[in-house]
């Protein structure tokens, strides 16, 4: 099912209307909860994975294709505190759901204005979402909760890298989710 | 007031889920769970969560077994030979050790020191992660059902991986030492210096409060102190990797840990550590004075030189030649040791024991005297009694127990007792 979109005012895609996608809701369930599994699995068999931020891939493919801030800031709500449920006693419950809530807003609200769907733009996009989330992430662990984080831009960048590249692909293969 | 909320809608609803989160980040800092307690959140995301990390893990388990065990048994033979001969190995290393361990114990008994034993065990599977870089708890298949508890210890043959922090039904969660939470009581192997192993957000483990003037060697090995009372005491934790100046006059040395933690699959949790005293039964009685004699205070050994020219070392004023009398024990051991704390009473426990822990194999005979005593050094002459194995000395003359009178193949240097000269009298 396919809902046009008005055409937004300011908006900087070329085309007369933006797409809005839906997804069942068997994949608005399995898809956020099979990204958390392989986010807390596959480090034990691939020690570097946890620089891949999968659920927040996630967060962005949803709140783009939907094209909707409050559904991006319920879904990035919902995978952040998923999240954060999995982590130590360092890592209390809301911190990747502050994040990712702010991560779903605003990629939202930028999927409303420009058109993301081919790699070029994706990859600049996760990159860019991922920097903010890593910057909002230390500002409420060392902001908030006087946590004692370290913060390493050459770190920061490298991890967007390999997010934007790994992003790229995931966001094709959740392509076939999309209904139009 | 209607096209305002409409207007902004959207920030609206960011904000208030926002502030919820904030508010329950805040609920969160200011009560703690308590210790063991576990939030319900959690409880529910690790209910749907493990079930399926455990069906990939088992799976993966028994695929890889069956392909080991019934397939793939290319060179098992020649793995055979060479573990047999690592066997026999082993079992003469053993028999040393086994020396080594008793020596062991017997100065234990005598200090009342009591030993940490692992009881018991659990053997448990990795099965996942927090997913996240900030946080590097492990998951493991093992919970509240097969007995696992908070504060438990984690270990691995190689090294200690963490402790226990959560406990769910089927799966617990674990600290592990590179945590930047995690702090483990630690000291240096061999100059046995003591510090505080602590994690850091970036994955590495650092052993603190060193002072800065303490000689650290690299490669030097970190074993636990025990001090935290969760690790027994001398686990291997891992190897000094750097040292450097930090804050505060202390040192900042990098520990690389023994257990690879970024590639663990199975974990032993320590379900049961009993502190008990070794068993002394087969060592013979304790008097009391040989207790006593441990605690008095030492008296140095000085060098006595007779008119031949030999050297002896015998306690200054107290005249034990006992203590001066038996080559490579207590004549070599540094002042203040068991052996030369209290003249009077080492015929008993400064004599016989601390010879037996100082010289190499407790089950030698103690030699009769190589050197000549010194005159006036002392009233009487030790004698040798080479079917004991005992010295008795001229204040203690009463052998206090009987130690086993085999040589082992490798002795070494110790001449054979001369005969009691004339005109010296053999204590009674």
């Amino acid at each position: 099912m396919t809902t046009p979109a008005m055409p937004f005012r300011g908006s900087y895609t070329s085309r007369e209307q933006v797409a809005v996608y839906e997804f069942k809701w068997l994949a608005v369930i399995l898809i956020p909860l099979v990204v958390i599994f392989i986010q807390a699995f596959l480090p034990t068999k691939i020690r570097w994975l946890p620089i891949i931020d999968l659920p927040m891939m996630v967060v962005i493919f949803f709140a783009v294709a939907r094209r909707n801030p409050i559904s991006g800031c319920m879904t990035g709500a919902i995978i952040g505190l998923l999240q954060d449920t999995l982590g130590g006693p360092a890592h209390p419950i809301g911190m990747y759901g502050i994040t990712d809530t702010i991560i779903g807003y605003m990629a939202s609200s930028l999927g409303v204005k420009i058109d993301i769907e081919n790699p070029g733009s994706r990859f600049l996009i996760i990159y860019g979402f991922f920097v903010i989330h890593q910057a909002l992430y230390y500002g409420v662990g060392h902001g908030l909760l006087r946590q004692a984080l370290q913060w390493s831009w050459s770190h920061v960048a490298i991890s967007a890298l390999a997010n934007a590249v790994v992003g790229v692909f995931v966001f094709s293969l959740l392509d076939r989710f999309k209904q139009r | 007031m209607d096209t305002i909320l409409g207007r902004y809608k959207n920030l609206i609803v960011l904000a208030a889920i926002l502030f919820a989160q904030i508010i329950a980040l805040a609920m969160q800092v200011r009560r703690p769970t308590a210790e063991g307690e576990t939030r319900l959140i959690r409880l529910w995301a690790t209910a749907a969560v493990t079930p399926f990390e455990k069906a990939v893990v088992h799976s993966q388990k028994w695929v890889h077994d069956t392909w080991d065990g019934y397939i793939y048994l290319r060179h098992v033979d020649q793995e055979n030979q060479q573990l047999r001969a690592e066997i026999d190995r082993m079992k003469l290393e053993q028999a040393r050790l086994r020396e080594d361990a008793t020596m062991a114990r017997r100065i234990q008994t005598l200090l009342a020191f009591k030993e940490q034993y692992i009881d018991s065990t659990v053997a448990a599977q990795v099965i996942g992660t927090s997913g996240s870089e900030q946080s590097r708890v492990l998951y493991i298949d093992k919970g509240s059902k097969d007995g696992i508890k908070p504060d438990m210890a984690v270990i691995t043959p190689t090294g200690i991986v963490g402790k226990i922090v959560q406990v769910f039904p089927g799966s617990s969660q674990v600290l592990p030492i590179n945590d930047q939470l995690s702090g483990v009581g630690a000291a240096l192997k061999a100059s046995r210096l003591q510090g505080i192993l602590k994690g850091a957000a970036n994955g590495t483990t650092t052993l603190q409060y060193i002072m800065s003037d303490e000689p650290v060697k690299l490669g030097e090995e970190v074993v636990t102190s025990g001090g935290d009372r969760i690790f027994p005491k001398g686990f291997p934790v891992g190897t000094v990797a750097s040292v450097e100046p930090g804050k505060d006059l202390f040192l900042n040395i990098r520990v690389i840990p023994s257990a690879r933690l970024d590639r663990l699959e199975e974990v032993l949790v320590v379900t049961k550590i009993q502190e008990k005293l070794p068993d002394a039964k087969d060592l013979g009685p304790i008097r009391a004075s040989d207790i006593l004699s441990e605690r008095l205070p030492g008296v140095p050994v000085t060098q006595t030189v007779d008119a031949a020219g030999n050297a002896a070392g015998t306690a200054s004023g107290a005249a034990n030649p006992a203590q001066s009398n038996i080559p490579g024990g207590a004549a070599t051991a540094k002042p203040g040791t068991a052996t030369t704390r209290n003249p009077s009473n080492s015929g008993a426990a400064g004599t016989t024991r601390p010879t037996a822990a100082a010289s190499p194999g407790a089950s030698r005979p103690i030699p009769a005297p190589a050197t000549k005593p010194a005159n006036g050094s002392t009233n009487a002459a030790p004698k040798p009694n080479p079917g004991t194995g005992t010295v008795t000395g001229a204040t203690t003359a009463k052998p206090v127990r009987k130690l086993p009178a085999t040589l082992p193949p490798d002795t070494d240097q110790t001449p054979p007792a001369p005969p009691p000269k004339e005109g010296e009298t053999p204590p009674q």
